[in-house]
C-alpha cells in the first residue's frame, strides 16, 4: 500500500500543501523519516506530507545552551554535534525503532518532540516538552505560527511548546524548533543492587530520590528479564565529575544496603551500554507480543504489575523505569490487547496506560491512548478544532472523533 | 501611558444588586466584599500604576463555592479575574470594574505530603515558601523561588509560571509541577496528572502554566519536591567591566558547570545594596556575580576550584568563595534585598523583565544607557546572568511632572530591545497588562490569533480576565470557533474587547 508522498521543499509548499488538503478533503499524515508510523492509533490517511527536506542545524551556540534546527533533521546528526561540545539533549530521547525491528538511531528530532518521549533520565532532568524552548509550525489551519523564543525563561504569551510536544502532528506540522540544550556528565557509573524481591528493589529506588545524591536513573530488572543478570536487580545511574561520582556512589551504597547485600558497579563504558538498552526498552525486546506503557505512581508501580498478574493476563515480560512509575509490559497478543482489564487497574492508580506495540487491526479497534474524562476529553477535542479544524493532520490518530 | 480596559458593560454595572443578592446564597458573609472600602483594599496588585476598583470581592473556601461563583458568573454573563495572593507585577490580577474578583486566599491549606512519590498537593493559596517549609525537616524542598516567596501563592505561580534564582538548574513552575485542578468557566471541573508523569495526549498542565488567569481558576496543585541538596556555597566575583562578567558567567557554562543560581548586579545596584545594608560587596566593580554551586561536597569543593580559576582568566578583580553557611547567606543578602535597596537612590522605580541570550549582555546594557539618557533617566540593572532574564530598575520619580510616563515608554523600549536582540518581552513576571500592547513586537497577528483560540478552547465568551495579556480580544466566532446560526452569535449584543 503506498500513498501519494508529498515532497514539500520549504515552507511555502507546506502552507499551499496544508491548504490544498483542507480544500479536498485528504487528510495528511505528517512525516520526517517515518519511524514512527507504528505508534498511534491506525487510521488510513490519504496522503504523506513529507517533511524530509526540512533539515539541517541552524543556531548552535554551546555557550547559550541553545541549539535550533530544522524539523527532519535526523536526531542522530544533533546529538553527535551535541556530543562534540560535550552536551545532550538531557531528557534522553528514547527510541522505539527497536521494538518494530528497525534500526534504531533513524528518527529526526520534531518525530522525537511529537512523542514526548523521554528516556530514564527524565525523572531528574525532565520531560522532553521541558526541553523544547520554542518553535516554528503550520497549523491544520494552513498557517505558519511560531511560538516561545530562543532563551529559557520566556512567559511571553501562552506555551505552546508544551502542546505541540506530544500531539503526534495532529495540530502543526513543524518547521523549525529550538532545544534547550545541556552539558554531558563528565562521566557515570552504575550501581546495580542484587539479591532482592521486585518490592525491595523498587522501595530501595524510591529511597535512593529521596536522597541528595542525584541519581539519574533508576530502573528495576525482573530476574531473567536481561542477559548477564539471572536475578533482580535494581539499578542507579550516577553522573558528574569523577570525584563526586565516586562519593556519591560510596554514600548511596552505604546508605541503601548497608554493606550487607551483593552488589555490582558498572563503569562508565558498561553503565552507557547499559542505559542504551533500558532506553531502547531492550528487556523486553525479545518478547514478540504487545507493547504496552504505562505511567503510574511510583509508588503504585508494583502494586499495578501484581494486580495484572492476579487478572491472569499473559505476560510476557516487563521492567520499570522512573523508580518504579513506569511500567514497560509485553503480553501475548489478543485482538482486544487486555485494554479493559490493564485501564482499569491503571485508573485505580492512577495514571495512564498507552498501547505502543499492537498490530494494525488492534490499533484501529481499541483506544490506543487512555481514555479521557469527559471534561478533558470535550476540551481536547476542541483544542484540536483550533488549530486544526477540518482534521485534516493525523486525523484518527489519537482519538476517533478527531 | 493610557491604558485601554475593555469598556464597562452597562448591564453588568446595573445588575449588580442582582448578583450580590445570587453570591450570598453561595457564599457567607465573610466570603464577600461589597463596601467600597473593603474593595479598595484589591483594586491593584503589586502593579500598582493602573488600578480599578472591583465590583464585588468573593473569597471562597471551597471548591464547590469556587464553582457556583463560575457557574454563576455564566448565567449573568458577568467577566471574572482570579487572584492568588496580589504579588503580580505585570497587572494579571488587575480588576475589572464590572468584574468579579475571585480571591484564592482562603485556599490556604496542605492537602497531602507523599514523600513516597516525592509531591506535596497543596490548595493555590499555599504561600510558596509554605511548601518548603513543610517538607524541610525531612530533607525536601519546592525548587521554584520567586523573589516574593514568603507571601506569593503556588496559584499565582502556576499561572504566572513563576521562576526564582535557582531554575537555571531547577526549572521554572512548569518544570515542577505534577498536576493541577481547576474550574472552568461554567463550573466544571478540569483534573490533570496526579503523582505520574506525562499525560498523555495534549499538555494542557503545559498550556495552563503561565496563562494569566484566561483559561480557568486554579483550585489544586500537585507540586514536585526535591531532595536538598547536600552542600552549597557561593563565589562572589566582582568584574571591572561587564564585558568581563558576561564572558566569566557564559566560560563557566562552557566547562559543563551549571550552578544552582548565577546572578549579577551592575555598579548602580550595588552602591544602592550597599547603602541599604552593607554585604562586603566590592564598590569599585562595575559588575558583580554569584555563583551558587550545590551537591556533593566534594563536587562543590571542585567546582569551586574550578570556577575561581576560569573568574582568574576572566579577569575577576575580587573572588571569595563562602566558607560558612553564614557567609553564603551574607553574599545573597544584598541580591535578594536589591529591589528594595534600589529606594536608597531613587523614590521610585519601574521594574523590567525581558529575557535576552546571554552573550548579547554587554550591548545590551550599552544601549540601555543610551535609551535611559534619551529619557533623562536612569536604570540600575539586576541580572539572573545564568538564564538571560535580565530586571533593569528603571528610576524616576512619581512626583516630577511626566515621569511616570518617560519610565512606562523607556521600559517598552527596553523590552523592545530585548526583543531585536533575539530575546522576549516577559521572563518571569508575566505579561498581563503591563506588557499586553507590546505582544506585537514579538507575534505576529497569525501567532497570536493561534495562542487565543486556544483561549476561546476554554472560554468561548471571553469572560475569564480579559484585557490581559492579548492586545485585542477577537470575539471566538471571528476565528470559526463558536457555532454561528443564522449569523447570530450568543450575546451578539456584547461589546467584545
Amino acid at each position: 500500500m503506498s500513498l501519494p508522498y508529498l515532497h514539500i521543499r520549504d515552507v511555502a509548499d507546506l502552507v499551499e500543501a496544508i491548504n490544498s488538503a483542507q480544500a479536498m478533503n485528504k487528510p495528511l499524515a505528517v512525516q520526517g523519516s517515518g519511524t514512527k508510523t507504528n505508534l498511534g492509533r491506525y487510521v488510513a490517511q490519504d496522503q504523506i506530507l513529507s517533511l524530509k527536506a526540512l533539515t539541517g542545524v541552524t543556531l548552535y551556540e554551546p555557550e547559550e545552551l541553545v541549539l535550533s534546527a530544522r524539523a527532519a533533521t535526523p536526531l542522530a546528526e544533533i546529538e553527535t554535534l551535541l556530543a562534540k561540545n560535550n552536551q545532550q539533549l538531557a531528557y534522553e530521547p528514547l527510541d522505539y525503532a527497536p521494538l518494530f525491528g528497525q534500526p534504531s538511531n533513524n528518527g529526526t528530532i520534531a518525530g522525537a518532540l511529537a512523542i514526548n518521549a523521554s528516556g530514564p533520565r527524565r525523572i531528574k532532568a525532565g520531560a522532553a516538552r521541558d526541553h523544547l524552548l520554542g518553535f516554528s509550525a503550520v497549523t491544520g489551519r494552513g498557517e505558519l505560527i511560531k511560538s516561545g523564543g530562543r532563551v529559557v525563561k520566556n512567559v511571553t504569551g501562552f506555551d505552546l511548546s508544551k502542546l505541540v510536544c506530544g500531539s503526534y502532528g495532529t495540530l502543526a506540522a513543524l518547521t523549525d524548533i529550538t532545544l534547550k540544550v545541556m552539558p554531558k556528565a563528565e562521566t557515570e557509573k552504575t550501581l546495580i543492587l542484587l539479591q532482592r524481591t521486585e518490592r525491595e528493589c523498587l522501595n530501595l529506588l524510591r529511597q535512593a530520590t529521596a536522597s541528595p545524591h542525584e541519581v539519574s536513573g533508576l530502573c528495576m530488572i525482573p530476574a531473567g528479564q536481561m542477559e548477564d543478570f539471572d536475578q533482580n536487580i535494581a539499578a542507579l545511574r550516577l553522573e558528574g565529575p569523577e570525584i563526586s561520582v565516586a562519593s556519591r556512589c560510596e554514600s548511596l551504597c552505604l546508605e541503601l544496603t548497608e554493606n550487607d547485600l551483593e552488589r555490582t558497579l558498572l563503569s562508565e563504558e558498561e553503565s552507557k551500554l547499559f542505559w542504551k538498552k533500558i532506553k531502547n526498552i531492550e528487556p523486553i525486546k525479545a518478547c514478540d507480543g504487545q507493547i504496552w506503557r504505562l505511567s503510574v505512581a511510583p509508588r503504585d508501580g508494583i502494586d499495578v504489575i501484581e494486580s495484572l498478574q492476579s487478572a491472569g493476563l499473559p505476560i510476557q515480560g516487563y521492567f520499570y523505569d522512573w523508580a518504579g512509575g513506569l511500567i514497560w509490559l509485553a503480553i501475548a497478543p489478543a485482538p482486544h490487547a487486555y485494554a479493559k482489564i490493564i485501564r482499569a487497574i491503571v485508573d485505580q492508580a492512577g495514571g495512564h496506560g498507552t498501547l505502543i506495540r499492537a498490530n494494525v487491526e488492534t490499533r484501529a479497534s481499541i483506544d490506543v491512548f487512555h481514555p479521557q474524562p469527559k471534561v478533558l476529553a470535550q476540551l481536547t477535542s476542541r483544542i484540536k478544532f483550533s488549530f486544526d479544524p477540518a482534521c485534516i493532520l493525523e486525523r484518527g490518530r489519537l482519538r476517533a472523533e478527531f | 501611558m493610557s491604558l485601554i480596559m475593555p469598556e464597562r458593560e452597562p448591564q453588568i454595572m446595573s445588575g449588580r444588586e442582582l448578583l450580590i443578592e445570587k453570591l450570598r446564597k453561595i457564599l457567607p458573609a465573610t466570603s464577600l466584599i461589597i463596601d467600597e472600602t473593603g474593595r479598595r483594599a484589591f483594586e491593584c496588585d503589586a502593579f500598582t500604576m493602573h488600578r480599578a476598583l472591583p465590583l464585588v470581592v468573593v473569597l471562597p473556601e471551597t471548591v464547590a463555592q469556587v464553582q457556583a461563583i463560575m457557574a454563576l458568573a455564566t448565567e449573568m454573563n458577568v467577566k471574572v479575574v482570579p487572584r492568588g495572593a496580589g504579588t503580580s507585577l505585570s497587572g494579571g490580577s488587575m480588576p475589572l470594574e464590572d468584574g468579579i474578583l475571585l480571591v484564592l486566599s482562603k485556599f490556604n491549606r496542605i492537602l497531602e505530603i507523599d514523600y513516597d512519590n516525592r509531591c506535596v498537593r497543596v490548595q493555590p493559596g499555599v504561600q510558596n515558601l509554605c511548601v518548603t517549609k513543610a517538607v524541610e525537616g525531612q530533607g525536601f524542598y519546592y525548587a521554584p523561588d520567586p523573589s516574593s516567596q514568603i507571601v506569593c501563592s503556588i496559584g499565582g505561580n502556576v499561572a504566572e509560571n513563576s521562576g526564582g534564582v535557582h531554575c537555571l538548574k531547577y526549572g521554572l513552575t512548569t518544570n515542577n509541577i505534577l498536576g493541577l485542578e481547576m474550574v472552568l468557566v461554567g463550573g466544571e471541573i478540569l483534573r490533570l496528572g496526579g503523582a505520574h508523569l506525562d499525560s498523555e495526549l495534549y499538555d494542557l498542565m503545559g498550556i495552563i502554566t503561565g496563562s494569566e488567569g484566561l483559561l480557568g481558576v486554579i483550585t489544586e496543585v500537585t507540586v514536585r519536591i526535591l531532595p536538598k541538596a547536600a552542600v552549597a556555597r557561593c563565589i562572589l566575583l566582582g568584574f571591572d567591566n561587564v564585558k568581563a562578567g558576561a564572558m566569566f558567567v557564559g566560560t563557566v557554562i562552557a566547562h559543563g558547570i551549571i550552578p544552582a543560581g548565577m546572578e549579577m548586579m551592575d555598579k548602580k545596584t550595588v552602591e544602592a545594596v550597599e547603602r541599604f545594608q552593607p554585604c562586603g560587596y566590592p564598590l569599585n566593580a562595575e559588575a558583580v556575580v554569584i555563583v551558587e554551586l550545590d551537591g556533593a561536597q566534594v563536587e562543590v569543593d571542585h567546582l569551586a576550584n574550578v570556577v575561581r580559576q576560569i573568574s582568574q582568566q576572566c579577569g575577576a578583580t575580587t573572588t571569595k568563595v563562602s566558607m560558612s553557611e553564614t557567609e553564603r547567606l551574607q553574599f545573597w543578602a544584598g541580591r535578594k534585598n536589591a529591589f528594595p535597596a534600589v529606594n536608597c537612590i531613587a523614590p521610585d522605580y519601574l521594574c523590567m523583565d525581558g529575557t535576552i541570550p546571554r552573550a548579547r549582555l554587554p550591548e545590551v546594557l550599552e544601549r540601555m544607557d543610551e535609551l535611559a539618557q534619551q529619557y533623562g533617566l536612569s536604570v540600575a540593572n539586576v541580572f539572573h546572568a545564568g538564564d538571560g532574564n535580565l530586571h533593569p530598575l528603571i528610576l524616576y520619580d512619581a512626583s516630577k511632572d511626566g515621569d511616570v510616563a518617560r519610565a512606562e515608554n523607556l521600559g517598552a523600549d527596553i523590552l523592545r530591545l530585548c526583543v531585536s536582540v533575539g530575546g522576549v518581552l516577559t521572563g518571569e513576571h508575566g505579561v498581563g497588562v503591563e506588557k499586553r500592547d507590546l505582544m506585537s513586537e514579538m507575534f505576529t497577528e497569525a501567532d497570536l490569533e493561534a495562542q487565543m483560540r486556544l483561549k476561546c478552547a476554554f472560554d468561548p465568551a471571553g469572560r475569564l480576565n480579559p484585557g490581559k495579556v492579548f492586545p485585542t480580544l477577537h470575539r471566538c466566532a471571528e476565528f470559526g470557533m463558536m457555532h454561528v446560526q443564522g449569523g447570530k452569535i450568543p450575546f451578539a449584543d456584547l461589546p467584545r474587547f
